[in-house]
């Protein structure tokens, strides 16, 4: 971002913070991109001649008289085919040693897809884990985020994902990711032959957390250009939007808002949802498919973070550490994907629905049994069952290393109805149960 | 008309996101219209506070590259509904554009497409003579849109009592043709179009009074219809965290309802839902008339990505199209998804303008704002002595599903049905997950709606109802007990307690909006199911242990499930219930 003749400089800053400063400026447009002592800031209040910006890389030795550039523009991206295989920082500058990109300049954050324009998501999306295939399936189209607390492998989970998916393009945004997580995912796209594939934009630990701000928009900037000129099948993946987040409440803070729950800024339900509405199915076959990480603090789902968040993806993804089998499975009660009616049992067999939801409610019950051991009670033979049944389900359908397809998850679902139920206790409609119940001599 | 060049100008002074402070030459009112011209696009706000010659205006678009000293145009009026012939089975912006007739893929800012063709030609009937008296929402005649009879009325902005000099003959005209000419007290002429412009955030008036609502709205919901009834002209309203089925639930209803004219705000939530209508309704039949759903349908979307000053538009909006039909003596069904973005957006300006906060965070007038939006719902007699009526649902997101906030609590003040999602129903997959218990429908206790019920349904219906609702109580009770002292430290009567309220909550409450027969319940079946269900927890059973209680009840339970999921009546329908005849009677005692 080198300064051109005709942009203005300003030398007169009258305010400093942490994260923002102010200069007497005039003809500056709202949301511009400043240099000010050569750190990216962007407009982020104008009242007259004052002028207050966001800087990215924080305010460290600002001085007052600092030289403060406006680029006349919003932050951009340019956008092409050689976004491919690269990998940029939060500016879009590469990281890679490789050239600057080529191609149409957009600016990000840029403007939403007009409802009617969308496709209603009908393409599944298959991982082999059952814990998702089965009950928590995913479309393209679809935004969902991984809720983990920080220990669990949730990268390891996504990377998974994402190489699984059928996704022309996938798009890693890293937002405050550790540089052993970002190691880790150039190493999986690497050894997946994938990195032909991948863009990138990271922001690690090391860098300033304000300019985390601008990952998400770029990556998903990317991301609509392969979509919507390309007709590409595009997967983002965010992480850690818990960061993210926390950059808003940073900068909301500094400009002395009145902050709302949790010291988020009260507009964090619009903030949050500016970006994951970006996940859309286009007529023509393109797609943008956001999965994304939000981590909780001691698993508190009420949090302003991953409630707002909740509030605006189709459904979340929990994953938990199951002890009765000593690994990590795709937790059936808070999990939930909302887009999966429009492919289960139309996309795939037609008893999916109904043995999704009877395994759940039996597992449902295997919960209440174990309550009532916890309690010292005696257990029926049924909660006996109900517990083997969990057992097995958590083992060979839940947990996250397994690996099938949609039919044989729903085959081994029937196996286990059947060896530990009887036809009344499953409680299905009874066409599917004549048609899939397993005969005990088999 | 006024010439434009009289309104008041004025020049950006400062934008913080989409509020900008105009410098103004001249007079403005609270919540006047203006036009911000951005590299020569008007861009349209609103005025949301004055001080001295400062106008505060929220943009109704994204303030990206505004800068001070721009101009900005004031309108005269507030913000105005378009309304006339067309508006059904459109689907709108916030501020009432029409989204399929906009160019691009992606929104384009200060893209404003009118809400109906005004050339578009109508086959009119005069349903007025020349001379006849008429005052504000008078029917001067009479199109069919989608097979609706659409009143053309005298303009809702008329003061006093008019003449009518005359009106065109039944014929084709387009919407923007006079149709009829008043003249007013001081002899002037007044041309009429079937369109007329309205400020959405006043109520239409033009009634003669709002009686209480006496009359059952059917939905088809079980839980709602027959435990906790909304009726034509009441209000109600969904809390619930999310995932535990707001949206689910009033897609049912926007579906399903006894209702002429249904129109359903998207305010503030996931596009894809909206797309889901969008998708859905061309093909879905209206049960009640067998057309297609959107036929009777008009959506407004503002979803959770569009600008946030139109989402809090959006519900007026809504309101002022709800309103527009309910004076032609329809019933009209008006749903919000969610309220609670409405209010987060007062909030973000509130907090944009530095406005002393009230509980956290939102506008200390938000009890107000939101008691003043549900007022305008109800049934009404016109002025001609016929009904019409608006009954409203909205949805509530409270933050972290702690019902204990501002919006629930304002809400709950105002909205007559409460019905509360229960996020450990949801867990356990029981939906709809409306809490049995916690919900309630004040309208059951109006005497006049227990004698039209009763009328209606079956003659002791009220009863009927307060049975299943106690069952549903005291196997709470029950459920609890056992929880405490354990299956074998409770007697098998209290088991028997807890499972016969399970028998009403898997057959009664339980319904998958997503099963084509068990999605919608017709008001005669649901008597129907109700009585069995009734007729099952009057059973007396024998039990020689608690251990033969569970899987017994999960027999009955299950066959009446899969009577749930039969055409109603059909030889399946009769089989189970035969089946289920034979399981009762292998315990049935004197
Ligand atoms: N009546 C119902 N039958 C079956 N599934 C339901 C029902 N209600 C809700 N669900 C399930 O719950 C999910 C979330 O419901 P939704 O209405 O979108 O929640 P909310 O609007 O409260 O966030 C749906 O996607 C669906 O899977
Ligand atoms: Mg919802």
């Amino acid at each position: 971002m080198e300064t051109r003749a005709f942009q203005r400089i300003y030398t007169k800053i009258g305010q400093i913070t942490k994260a923002t400063c102010t200069v007497q400026a005039t003809g500056v447009g709202y949301e511009e991109l400043a240099m000010v002592a050569g750190k990216a800031a962007q407009v982020v209040k104008i009242i007259e001649d004052q002028v207050t910006l966001q800087v990215f890389t924080g305010t460290e030795g600002i001085p007052t008289n600092a030289e403060v550039v406006f680029m006349g523009k919003p932050p951009t991206l340019k956008v092409g085919e050689g976004l491919a295989g690269r990998f940029f920082n939060a500016y879009g500058q590469p990281i890679d040693d490789g050239p600057e990109p080529e191609g149409d300049e957009q600016e990000i954050g840029g403007p939403s897809v007009n409802p009617v324009k969308r496709e209603q998501p009908s393409e599944l999306i298959t991982t082999g884990i059952a814990g998702i295939d089965l009950n928590n399936t995913l479309v393209t189209g679809q935004k969902i985020p991984f809720f983990a607390d920080p220990d669990q492998p949730f990268n390891q989970v996504m990377a998974m994902v994402a190489m699984r998916a059928k996704a022309d393009k996938i798009i890693l945004g890293g937002i405050g990711l550790t540089n052993d997580d970002y190691l880790y995912f150039k190493n999986v796209f690497e050894n997946a032959g994938a990195l032909h594939r991948i863009i990138s934009f990271v922001n690690t630990t090391e860098d300033p957390p304000v300019e985390r701000l601008l990952v998400p928009d770029m990556a998903l900037t990317a991301a609509e250009y392969f979509a919507v000129e390309k007709n590409e099948k595009v997967l983002v993946l965010l992480t850690d939007m818990t960061l993210y987040a926390d950059a808003l409440s940073i900068v909301s803070n500094r400009m002395d808002q009145i902050p709302s729950k949790d010291s988020m800024p009260g507009s964090l339900y619009s903030d949050l949802a500016k970006l994951y509405e970006k996940a859309v199915q286009f007529e023509a076959g393109g797609s943008i498919t956001i999965i994304a990480v939000t981590t909780l603090s001691g698993g508190d789902i009420t949090h302003a973070i991953p409630d707002n968040t909740g509030y605006i993806t189709e459904g979340q993804l929990f994953l938990r550490r199951d002890t009765e089998i000593g690994k990590v499975i795709v937790d059936p009660f808070r999990s939930l994907s909302r887009l999966k009616q429009l492919v289960i049992g139309k996309k795939t067999r037609a008893d999916h629905p109904q043995v999704m939801n009877a395994a759940v409610r039996l597992y449902a019950d295997a919960a209440n049994a174990r309550t009532k051991l916890e309690n010292g009670f005696d257990l029926t033979d049924y909660d006996e069952r109900a517990l083997e049944f969990a057992k097995a389900y958590s083992e060979r359908l839940l947990a996250i290393d397994v690996n099938i397809g949609p039919e044989k998850m729903l085959d081994v679902a029937w196996e286990l109805f059947a060896k530990y139920f009887s036809q009344a206790e499953v409680g299905m409609k009874q066409e599917l149960m004549d048609k899939y119940w397993p005969d005990k001599e088999d | 008309m006024k010439d434009t060049a009289q309104y008041t100008k004025g020049k950006v002074n400062g934008i913080i996101a989409n509020l900008v402070i105009v410098k103004v030459d001249g007079p403005v009112a609270q919540n006047e219209i203006c036009f911000i011209r951005h590299a020569g696009t008007p861009l349209m706000a609103e005025v949301i506070k004055v001080i001295g010659d400062k106008a505060y205006v929220q943009v109704f678009e994204s303030t990206r590259g505004l800068q001070p000293g721009m101009e900005v145009a004031f309108a005269g009026h507030m913000l105005e509904a378009t309304l006339g012939p067309g508006i059904l089975s459109k689907n709108y912006d916030g501020l009432m554009h029409d989204l399929d007739t906009m160019s691009g893929t992606f929104l384009q800012r200060g893209e404003y497409t009118p809400s109906f063709d005004m050339d578009k030609k109508w086959s009119f009937t005069p349903l007025a003579k020349a001379g006849d008296k008429v005052m504000a929402g008078s029917w001067l005649g009479e199109v069919k849109e989608n097979n609706i009879p659409h009143k053309i009325m005298a303009p809702f902005k008329l003061e006093g009592q008019h003449t009518l000099k005359s009106v065109a003959e039944a014929g084709e005209y387009a919407v923007k043709d006079t149709i009829a000419v008043l003249t007013d007290s001081r002899g002037e002429d007044i041309p009429v179009t079937m369109a007329q412009k309205w400020p959405v955030k006043k109520a239409v008036k033009a009634y003669q009074n709002k009686p209480r609502p006496f009359k059952l709205l059917e939905t088809g919901v079980r839980t709602i219809d027959t435990l906790n009834p909304i009726v034509e002209g009441g209000t109600g309203f969904i809390p619930g965290p999310f995932g535990s089925g707001k949206t689910v639930m009033q897609q049912a209803i926007s579906k399903q309802a006894e209702a002429d004219i249904v129109i359903v705000a998207a305010c503030g939530e996931r596009a894809n839902e909206v797309v889901d209508l969008f998708t859905e309704f061309p093909e879905l039949d209206d049960p009640w008339t067998g057309r297609k759903l959107m036929e009777r349908t008009t959506i407004i979307a503002n979803t959770s990505n569009m600008p946030v000053a139109a989402r809090e538009a959006s519900v007026y909006t809504a309101m002022a199209i709800a309103e527009y039909y309910r004076s032609m003596g329809l019933k009209v069904l008006l749903l919000a998804d969610s309220t609670s973005r409405w209010a987060q957006a007062l909030r973000e300006m509130s907090n944009r303008m530095e406005e002393l906060p009230g509980p956290d965070a939102f506008p200390m007038d938000l009890p107000a704002i939101i008691s003043n939006f549900y007022s305008r719902a109800g049934i009404v007699y016109l002025n001609n002595g016929q009904t019409g009526s608006i009954t409203f649902i909205g949805t509530v997101s409270p933050a972290g599903g702690n019902l204990k906030e501002p919006v629930t609590e304002s809400t709950k003040k105002v909205a007559r049905c409460f019905y509360a999602l229960s996020q450990q129903r949801a867990d356990s997959k029981r939906y709809p997950a409306i809490d049995p218990i916690e919900s309630y429908s004040k309208y059951l206790e109006y005497p006049e709606l227990q004698k039209a019920l009763n009328e209606q349904i079956a003659s002791d219906w009220i009863g009927q109802v307060e049975r299943l609702k106690n069952i549903l109580l005291r196997g709470k009770e029950a459920a609890e007990q056992i929880n405490i002292l354990g299956d074998d430290g409770v007697s098998i009567d209290t088991h028997l307690t807890f499972w016969r309220s399970e028998v009403v909550d898997e057959i009664i409450l339980q319904q998958d909006a997503f099963d084509p027969v068990d999605a919608r319940t017709p008001m005669q079946r649901q008597k129907y199911m109700a009585e069995k269900v009734l007729s099952v927890t009057d059973t007396n059973l024998s039990f020689s242990s608690y251990e033969e209680v569970n899987p017994y009840f999960k027999r009955v339970i299950s066959t009446l499930k899969q009577m749930n999921y039969s055409e109603f009546e059909s030889g399946q329908f009769k089989q189970y219930e035969e089946e289920l005849a034979q399981i009762l009677e292998e315990r049935k005692t004197a």
